[in-house]
């Protein structure tokens, strides 16, 4: 099975081992995975703020390219960008054309964990020694449905215990631009969850959001927390070359 | 008079907020309790999305068929001898209300706790005009003494300890210092039995108005609400026009609704059902009966097919208690008497959109209203559409409070994204640009991240790179 990776532009940029941690999970789960070197933002942050027109021309960007790939599935590592793809149709309203062909790519949109379940992985490919709690980031949590996936993966990794955090569906406080617009109100959200993390003495915060992971990673670090925040991928990939 | 903080101030009032540490605190455990009572009771109710939906069918029928259901309530109130009043604003309403109050000559009126009468200011309307009105809940009667406007929709003193309300009743009302919740609530009991007996008027609000009977329906726990609407000669209820639902037996989904997503209750302790006055003068309740229809901003609300679901709010709270902005920064943070996540749908079409414009904004997107939210409500999704007629506008009308800056920030940011060469290309001069990091970390909006968080590197080698390199071994 062709599956279109969508890095997203958090992943490309800051954090690009992750984008491979990711391809290396679906390759393991049978995928022959593509990339296209063409891609950008999905526009989240522009609808987001208020500005959905600007948000179009990088949706038009995303559908073509996943129309050009031949991939059955488009998969990305972050639930709230495959949520703003599940969400272009209402983009367009006033361009039916572009709003059936939205809603064909919403259908094959895809979390990375929510895809990698439904491809039939069982049993992550990685070792982790440590505690891991996990965080559901709120998109991919309530726009997508993912719950028990990512937290049955990890499960699964040799060496790894799972803990489930009282505070796992609370919001990090992230929320786009929020975090730069009421950034003392963004920390306290953040605080109010990692209070606990900091409490239950785990090892590892892990997400499936690199944007919850750039607001918490940077939290916890200010902080002096021992705790470290690493992505889905990275954790269910460890240690396979 | 209790005043609102201003609303066009939401980022100094959340930041006044959060040094708050009392206030925090209560806020915090009492949000929790009622939060986990709520996941409590829907958890142990296998019906529940079934409810909803079907609460949420009622509400949009209704709506799509309002001005048949409010002429048909009119009607039916009519003819069971109840008085019906229409109020296009918040001046017609409280007009009407001081012209009956007058008219029965009172001067005394006691109060059921309703977010409507404060929505219209309509306590300081009757002061003005030298008429005391009591707030009989208990909690709307703490921050009435607080000179204060309420915290929360349901729970009006959420925000409060036990040992500030001791305090502040030893200073009004005159108890020791550190009498306890149950001397607390006597004492209240006490005071406001005073007041029921002299009150000339019994003013509240409603939950819902019945079309098929003209009846009115009003849910609490304290009993306050019945002595209000019984025991006066006069009763007025303020409603918005979007309480009506058609038939009696519509109320059944809204009463396993309202009490489980409010308090977490099964049921209130009291259920009123109002239908007209007393029919022969032994019997029991008011010789008169007001219902003033308000529409102040709903009708345009109506108007739109996006904008049409905020009517659907029952007024629950529920929302309020998932929210990690409310949880942070409380209720008068918000500057409206409906905070919240509705409060920050609701407010900014209730008044003028640029006197609100931050509260679309005082969000993270979470969704936890909208899972929460028995009529399932949209609400980020209503957000969004505000946060577009703030900052872009819509064919009916200019941006509400547009940010030049920051829009052609937003369109460069977007025409960048739109090329694939130039996005590369900024992104491989930002690296280069690295020794200018210390700059950059002092502008917008970096500097603004700084505040608390680390900022994170760009990767020396972005994805595609390492993916080329990854392919070609």
């Amino acid at each position: 099975m062709k599956v279109a990776l969508y890095v997203t532009c958090v992943v490309d940029q800051c954090w690009p081992d992750i984008g491979l941690a990711a391809a290396t999970l679906l390759e393991h789960a049978g995928c022959t995975v593509l990339f296209d070197g063409e891609q950008t933002c999905c526009g989240q942050p522009f609808c987001n703020s208020g500005y959905p027109a600007s948000a179009a021309p990088l949706a038009k960007r995303v559908i073509a390219s996943y129309e050009r790939s031949g991939a059955e599935a488009l998969v990305a590592p972050s639930g709230s960008c495959a949520a703003q793809i599940h969400h272009y149709p209402a983009l367009f309203a006033g361009e039916p054309a572009w709003r059936q062909r939205a809603e064909r790519v919403a259908v094959h949109t895809f979390e990375l964990s929510q895809f990698l379940v439904r491809r039939g992985m069982t049993r992550a490919p990685g070792r982790f020694a440590g505690r891991v709690g996990w965080h559901d980031g709120c998109h991919g949590l309530r726009d997508l449905g993912v719950r028990d996936e990512p937290r049955r993966l990890l499960r699964t990794v040799q060496g790894l215990e799972f803990v489930e955090l009282r505070a796992a569906d609370a919001c990090c406080g992230f929320g786009g631009t929020f975090a730069v617009k009421l950034p003392e109100l963004s920390v306290a959200i953040a605080d109010h969850k990692l209070d606990e993390v900091d409490a239950t003495g785990i090892d590892v915060l892990a997400s499936g959001d690199a944007s919850c992971l750039l607001h918490l990673r940077g939290r916890l670090e200010r902080r002096g927390s021992k705790v470290r925040a690493l992505h889905l991928a990275e954790v269910l990939a460890h240690g396979v070359a | 008079m209790a005043e609102h903080l201003p609303m066009q101030q939401f980022p100094a009032n959340a930041r006044a907020a959060l040094q708050n540490d009392t206030q925090r605190g209560a806020l915090r455990a009492a949000a929790t309790v009622f939060g986990e009572r709520q996941k409590k009771t829907v958890a142990g109710n296998p019906d529940w999305q079934h409810w909803r939906s079907t609460a949420r069918a009622v509400k949009d029928h209704t709506l799509l068929h309002l001005d048949h259901y409010l002429v048909a309530f009119e009607r039916q109130a009519l003819a069971r001898g109840t008085r019906v009043h229409w109020a296009r604003d918040a001046a017609e309403a409280t007009g009407i209300v001081l012209g009956l109050v007058r008219a029965a000559g009172a001067t005394l009126c006691v109060k059921a706790k309703s977010m409507t009468t404060e929505e219209v200011r309509l306590n300081e309307a009757l002061e003005h005009a030298g008429i005391e009105a009591v707030e009989t809940d208990l909690g709307e009667w703490i921050q009435q003494l607080a000179g204060e406007v309420p915290f929360h929709i349901v729970v009006p003193a959420i925000h409060k300890t036990e040992a500030q309300i001791a305090a502040l009743f030893a200073d009004k009302v005159g108890t020791p210092p550190h009498a306890d919740a149950a001397a607390l609530t006597a004492a209240a009991r006490e005071r406001l039995r005073q007041k029921f007996a002299r009150a000339g008027v019994g003013i509240s609000g409603a939950n819902f108005a019945i079309a098929e009977t003209g009846s009115l329906l009003i849910l609490e726990n304290e009993g306050n609400i019945r002595l209000t609407t019984s025991v006066p000669r006069v009763h007025i209820a303020l409603v918005g026009i979007e309480k009506v639902l058609p038939r009696l037996a519509d109320l059944d989904v809204f009463l396993r609704l309202l009490p489980r997503s409010g308090t977490g209750q099964t049921l209130t302790t009291y259920q009123s059902l109002l239908t007209g006055p007393k029919a022969r003068p032994g019997d029991e309740g008011p010789d008169e009966v007001h219902v003033v229809l308000l529409d102040n901003g709903r009708s345009r609300m109506l108007a739109e097919e996006v904008t049409r679901q905020s009517l659907a709010c029952i007024r629950c709270g529920a929302c309020l208690n998932v929210c990690p902005v409310y949880q942070q920064v409380g209720g008068h943070a918000y500057g409206s008497v409906y905070p919240g996540p509705i409060g920050a749908v609701v407010t900014p079409q209730l008044v003028p959109l640029a006197r609100a414009a931050q509260l679309p904004f005082a969000s993270t997107l979470c969704g936890a209203c909208r899972d929460v939210c028995p009529v399932a409500i949209d609400i980020p999704r209503l957000l969004l559409h505000l946060r577009q007629r703030v900052r872009e506008g819509s064919p009916q009308a200019p941006a509400a409070a547009p940010q030049r800056g920051e829009r052609l920030a937003m369109r460069l940011l977007a025409w960048l994204l739109r090329s694939p060469r130039i996005y590369r290309f900024a992104a491989g001069t930002a690296r280069w640009c690295r020794w200018l990091e210390p700059v950059w970390h002092h502008l917008p909006p970096l500097s603004r991240w700084r505040a608390g968080r680390s900022v994170p590197c760009l990767a020396p080698r972005d994805f595609r790179r390492l993916w080329r390199q990854r392919s070609r071994r």
